[in-house]
């Protein structure tokens, strides 16, 4: 190859792969990306059953209950506008607790969210910035009860 | 006054980088002598920065709670070693850091590279003195580590319990020096730009850099990854998370940058190429520093949250980023192309391995910015996760691994010999193991099989470099190479292993009760009470046994007053065929507890093949760096390396 066209080939290759990397990251996107959902979300129909997505609100005081087999959990997520009921099975995370944020990770199934990983705030400073918008609120909300 | 010694050594370091910059444009103006004085001051701005970060240390070591950032991040009653390493376990003295090393880097340039021409040194050094002052810059305007805090309080809030932890402490350190090692390229790349000196002794004063910073990236990513399967209590060697991504985005990159600077090194071609991948690696080395420090991820690691240090930071990456790429549109195209290659050579080998390298860090980057980039166009807001990266990044890897076993045997410039005959063996190992899987386990996911079969081929054919010669008479670059890619079959066969094999087993017991998971019985013994320096536990005891083997292991779930966490403290056994894996969860009303056990058979090949990968570069590194230091006749060094 004489040089010149050597380097049009290269140039050409860069395209191609820059290209391919665009197609599959769309192809990739489209159809494994998970959306977050609030329950208000979720009642107004915007999840579809079976995808994946992320569900975030926070655990509804007196909410959980443990089923027989001591490692399936089932509570109640909220927003403050609807509640969806989440079934979870294993071993929840650290500060994971009833009236604290927390985002499950999982899919729809009959109107229950079936989680497969629950992501609480690591510690009291730390929250998902997605729950940031939500713990406004709900400290709104308190001080409108008071 | 400790802490107002070390914002002085930082003005005065930065004062000298602006003064580095002038002298670079007067020197690429051709006002030689005065530029001279620039080595110098670069060698005493990196001692000023050391300076900055040892009076840092200093003040952490002494819990000094008049100093803001030692009561947001420490307390008095922290084992010492996490007083120390809470320097560096927050934004502000991360950031220090990552300027230390990025001033001592630029001393090392002024101190030892004399390969390059003094021009493009000169030049380098202006560019390494441009990065340092943005960042300067950002701490001493937006994130001042040495702020006081008036009165002192008596005692700090403590550092997020996660990070006291010893792989932790060390884990940034090694990650930034891989980070910056990169800046070194990025520098040099610059500077060659500017005055269109690239070249062969370009590509091998740039390499022990790209090397060793490629190392450290290695290792960094291979620790992080134990850090959070055992610290994180998941079980998972992996998660896909931004924080990761942040690290793996600069190793892509790096990676092949490696591969390209040996063509330029070897046969002085690939130039553009490998300018363009010298300014990405270093840009992607930005983008991470970006996402986990300006406290946009959802993610453990993002515990700065502040949207002006973000905005600071970004402008700054794109001030770099867009400069560099604008100096490359300019320049570029006036690099003429060096010695032509045909297709089937090395270097179209090479070529290839970039191409795909640069897809795979093509959808790991827009997987890592697209969530960020919906939310803020649309506010919808959506995570991109493990289903995505292993869907598209999983087969571009394997595909990969294979063409690794091909590359090594290609001869420079042309290749007559009928290479494919060399991999007979490989392939038939291959073949064995496919038929192996379907006889023994039909039903194994597709992924885990496609696995072992490139694990087997690759062990095979990653060693065949050093078969048909001496092997006691082959540089040691080309042992590193084989090491490197002898490790990546080894981590194949552990992640294959991982995802056949693991067995799980998620329960409740009794003190008294038995579980079994895999090949174990695993009984509870007793759940009791224990205490550290900073913490308190509930700490099972668990006997497991398999066959004449008897183990205890010793699962805790740790509470930590400041700041109130807790946390999942996994226990491990680690045998010669794979790991026990158990973590305590919490009791229930009737006083049993949970328990999470996992048998994982040959996990540890994943660490110990990125540990294989690093010492290979670490061979090839000083194999390089021998021969650079007893290299008398630089104009024969081509001739010599055709052969490596």
């Amino acid at each position: 190859m004489k040089p010149k066209n050597q380097r049009l080939v290269l140039v050409v290759a860069a395209v191609v792969a820059l290209i391919a990397a665009a197609l599959l990251a769309m192809w990739g996107l489209r159809s494994q990306a998970s959306y977050f959902y609030t329950p208000a979300d979720i009642a107004a129909g915007k999840a579809h059953e079976g995808e994946a997505m992320r569900l975030g609100g926070m655990v509804e005081r007196g909410s959980i209950q443990h089923l027989r087999d001591g490692v399936t959990i089932r509570f109640v997520v909220t927003d403050g506008k609807a509640k969806t009921p989440v079934i979870f099975r294993g071993i929840a995370p650290d500060l994971f607790r009833e009236g604290s944020g927390a985002v499950a990770e999982g899919r729809l199934e009959n109107g229950t969210f079936v989680a497969d990983t629950i992501l609480a705030k690591h510690d009291e400073r730390y929250m998902p910035p997605q729950l940031g918008n939500l713990s406004a609120e709900h400290k709104a909300g308190k001080t409108l009860e008071k | 006054m400790i802490a107002e010694a070390g914002l002085a050594a930082l003005w005065l370091a930065a004062g000298l980088a602006a003064l580095q910059f002038v002298l670079m444009i007067l020197a690429l103006r051709s006002d030689f002598e005065a530029a001279r004085a620039m080595r110098s001051i670069a060698v005493v701005q990196g001692v000023l920065t050391l300076v900055a970060f040892a009076m840092l240390l200093i003040v952490f070591a002494r819990s000094d709670m008049s100093v803001l950032l030692v009561f947001e991040n420490s307390s008095a009653v922290k084992p010492f070693i996490y007083k120390v390493a809470g320097a560096w376990g927050n934004h502000e003295g991360s950031m220090l850091m990552w300027v230390t090393i990025l001033a001592v880097a630029g001393a090392f340039v002024a101190l030892l590279a004399h390969r390059t021409s003094e021009r493009t040194l000169l030049a380098a050094l202006g560019a390494q003195a441009v990065l340092a002052l943005g960042f300067y810059a950002f701490l001493l305007i937006a994130s001042n580590p040495f702020a006081r805090l008036w009165p002192a309080p008596p005692d700090g809030q403590g550092l997020n319990p996660l990070l006291q932890d010893p792989g932790l402490a060390f884990h940034p350190p090694t990650l930034y020096l891989g980070y910056v090692g990169l800046s070194v390229a990025f520098s040099l790349a610059v500077g060659a730009l500017l005055t269109g000196e690239v070249d062969s002794r370009l590509a091998r004063a740039m390499r022990p850099w790209v090397l060793g910073a490629w190392i450290l990236l290695t290792l960094g990513i291979t620790a992080g990854s134990y850090w959070a399967y055992y610290e994180l209590g998941w079980g998972g060697y992996w998660f896909w998370d931004p924080v990761e991504n942040a690290s793996l985005m600069p190793w892509l990159a790096a990676t092949a940058l490696l591969h390209s600077i040996n063509v330029l090194a070897a046969r002085g071609a690939l130039k553009a190429w490998t300018m363009m991948l010298a300014v990405i690696a270093f840009s992607m080395s930005m983008v991470g520093t970006f996402l986990v420090r300006s406290g946009i991820l959802t993610s453990v690691h993002a515990f700065a949250i502040d949207p002006q240090r973000g905005t600071f930071l970004l402008a700054l990456l794109a001030i770099y980023v867009g400069a560099a790429f604008i100096l490359f549109a300019v320049r570029g195209a006036s690099l003429k192309e060096g010695a032509p290659f045909e297709l089937i050579s090395r270097e179209s080998g090479l070529v290839i391995n970039n191409l795909i390298l640069s897809v795979v860090l093509g959808v790991v980057f827009v997987g890592t910015l697209y969530p960020l980039f919906v939310e803020a166009v649309s506010g919808e807001k959506l995570s991109v996760g493990a289903p995505y990266f292993n869907a598209v990044a999983g087969p571009l890897a394997l595909i990969l691994a294979v063409l690794v076993g091909i590359g090594p045997l290609l001869a420079w410039r042309r290749e007559r010999r009928q290479v494919f005959k060399r991999l007979t063996i490989p392939a038939l190992l291959g073949i064995t193991a496919v038929v192996i899987t379907i006889i023994l386990w039909p039903s194994m996911h597709i992924l885990p099989r496609l696995g072992f079969t490139v694990a087997a081929y690759l062990a095979a054919a990653s060693i065949l470099p050093l078969i048909g010669r001496n092997p006691f008479r082959a540089p040691l670059a080309t042992w590193g190479m084989v090491m490197a890619h002898f490790g990546i079959a080894v981590a194949l066969l552990g992640m294959a292993a991982n995802a056949a094999f693991t067995s799980e087993r998620l329960a409740i017991a009794k003190p008294g009760d038995t579980l079994t998971v895999g090949p174990w019985l695993i009984l509870l013994q007793d759940v009791t009470p224990t205490a550290g320096k900073n913490w308190t536990a509930v700490e099972a005891e668990l006997r497991a046994t398999r066959g004449s083997a008897v183990v205890t292991l010793k699962p805790q779930t740790r509470y930590f007053s400041d700041p109130p966490t807790e946390t999942n403290e996994s226990a491990i056994q680690t045998f010669w065929n794979g790991q026990l894996y158990t973590v305590v969860g919490k009791p229930d009303a009737s006083g049993a507890w949970q328990l999470r056990l996992w048998w994982k058979p040959f996990v540890t090949l994943i660490w110990a093949g990125g540990a294989l990968i690093a010492l290979g570069g670490a061979l090839a590194l000083v194999g390089r760096l021998w021969r650079l230091a007893w290299r008398r006749r630089p104009d024969a060094d081509w001739r010599r390396e055709r052969y490596t």
